[in-house]
């Protein structure tokens, strides 16, 4: 007698376990942030934070009242933004074009890519007391600052950005024998802008490093000489201001960044897409 | 190398003496070759044998190689490659015309007659791989080639989209008649597409066949495996 083999058993189909990060948070990217803030808020209302090295954050908020009624917080933010601004002005473009003419031909390279890099490895700090001597302790020095640490990391990913363009493509120009010109509209230019775009978050966030470097050490205007007018009289709630003032300002220039990303980008299909 | 200058005057590439090599590996040996206006001719060879060294020379791709002979092709050369080869930042329409100022009118033209018509505002990643491939011949098409150059063209495409494809090239064409040098390892591919199939060996021209009648597909199948050196092969 044969043994009766057990039939082949069938199980209900199901939904895969999705390997990709999921689907994209609504405001993402203020979770973290918010997560901060309220075990800012914990700490200070338990005691556990003395108010003499970190003012609470509603202190903070009925400081930024304060210093919105007297005028004080608008005049130093615009003094603050105009320098980031001018500074990112000069600096993208000058990143920009260097990146360029160095991703293009090998005497660009050869010329600009070393200098470029040894400015990268010098703090930009240590610069200060000659751009000071050059430039005088005005705008000019500050936006300078700026400018140069805005300039490295748009060169640098721009750069990279250009050089990991597929040669294929390349190949594909010169079979259809696009122009010098056309060659840098059509494939040079929207194949670096991953990077260029990614220089641009680094740049964001860096003007404002520099902008702090720039304003604590010699101004009469601006969020960093009003925190640093704080210190001297030990008003932590206005330093906090700063502070938090700086931090926004750097995260809402990423998400713009990276608003611009996305719809410039439109054409990728990523594992974030 | 025969050729035919009874049935079409004017040539559209005519080589001679083409040699090209990578250090001391002969790719390409003396190598003549002339392809009348108009005729569709298919490469056929083992991997290495130079076809893809071959066609990179007449498309005028290998600058950075040492050589010696003369290659005369026409003005106007399109190329096709394996990949498509589409920008994917730029859109399907921008895709076909590529380089040339004010062709739009034209690259629609050129898009429906490869049955995309209405694709023209699609990003290349959204479409499929014979879609894809469809748009690079739509690009090579729209710019009115005397010489078509296809470096296995196909190659990456599923059997039955393959099959599409060697009707729609045929179709092509025979509207557009341009001198065809398809690059293949695919022997009834070249059968199927081909007025005259030539088998490179070893950087050299070692078998011609013509596609005119005289016998049947399974002879010159055959005859093509054997001067492609498979032997006992059942298919």
């Amino acid at each position: 007698m044969l043994l009766a083999t057990p039939p082949d058993t069938l199980v209900q189909a199901r939904a895969r376990r999705s390997l990709r990060p999921g689907r994209p948070l609504r405001l993402g990217f203020l979770y973290g942030p918010l997560l901060l803030v309220a075990a800012w808020a914990a700490g200070s209302a338990t005691g556990l934070l003395d108010p003499r090295f970190l003012s609470a954050p509603w202190t903070v908020v009925t400081t930024t009242g304060e210093l919105i009624a007297n005028g004080r917080l608008q005049d130093n933010l615009a003094s603050s933004v105009q320098r980031v601004g001018l500074g990112l002005a000069f600096g993208i473009p000058a990143g920009t074009l260097l990146a360029l003419a160095s991703g293009l031909s090998r005497w660009g390279e050869a010329l600009i890519d070393g200098p470029v890099q040894i400015k990268r490895a010098v703090p930009a700090l240590a610069l200060m007391p000659l751009l000071i001597l050059w430039l005088g302790i005005g705008e000019g020095m500050k936006i300078t600052v700026i400018a140069l640490g805005v300039v490295v990391p748009i060169y640098i990913h721009t750069h990279n950005g250009l050089r990991s363009i597929d040669g294929r493509y390349v190949e594909l120009a010169e079979t259809v024998e696009l122009s010098r010109a056309a060659f840098i509209r059509k494939v040079v230019l929207p194949g670096a802008l991953p990077g260029f775009l990614l220089g641009m978050r680094f740049a964001v966030t860096t003007a404002w490093l520099f902008l702090v470097v720039a304003e604590l050490i010699n101004s009469t205007s601006g969020i960093g000489y009003m925190m640093d007018l704080a210190r001297t009289y030990g008003q932590t709630d206005v330093i906090l201001v700063g502070i938090v003032l700086y931090g926004l300002l750097g995260l809402f220039s990423d998400a713009a960044v990276r608003l611009v990303e996305r719809r410039a980008l439109s054409w990728r299909r990523t594992l974030a897409g | 190398m025969a050729t035919d200058t009874g049935r079409l005057t004017a040539a559209a590439v005519r080589i001679h003496g083409l040699t090209r090599s990578y250090g001391e590996r002969v790719i390409l040996d003396a190598l003549d070759l002339e392809i009348p206006a108009g005729e569709f001719v298919a490469l056929l060879g083992q991997s290495g044998s130079g076809k893809s060294t071959l066609l990179r020379a007449l498309a005028g791709l290998d600058y950075d190689v040492a050589g010696t002979g003369r290659v005369e092709v026409p003005e106007q050369v399109s190329v096709v490659f394996q990949d498509a080869r589409l920008l994917p930042w730029q859109r399907v329409l921008d895709n076909v015309i590529l380089g040339l100022d004010g062709a739009e009118a034209k690259g629609r033209a050129s898009l429906a007659e490869v049955g995309l018509g209405g694709r023209e505002r699609a990003w290349p990643n959204e479409l499929s791989g014979g879609e894809q491939q469809r748009v690079a011949l739509a690009r090579s098409l729209v710019r009115e080639p005397r010489l078509l150059l296809a470096d296995e063209p196909f190659g990456a495409l599923d059997a039955l989209t393959r099959l599409k494809m060697h009707a729609l090239l045929r179709r092509l064409y025979e509207q557009h008649r341009p001198a065809v040098l398809l690059v293949t390892h695919d022997v009834d591919e070249a059968i199927a597409l081909a007025d005259r199939i030539l088998v490179l060996t070893h950087g050299r021209i070692a078998a011609e066949q013509r596609l005119d009648g005289g016998r049947t597909h399974s002879e010159i199948r055959s005859e093509l495996l054997r001067a492609l050196g498979v032997r006992g092969e059942t298919r």
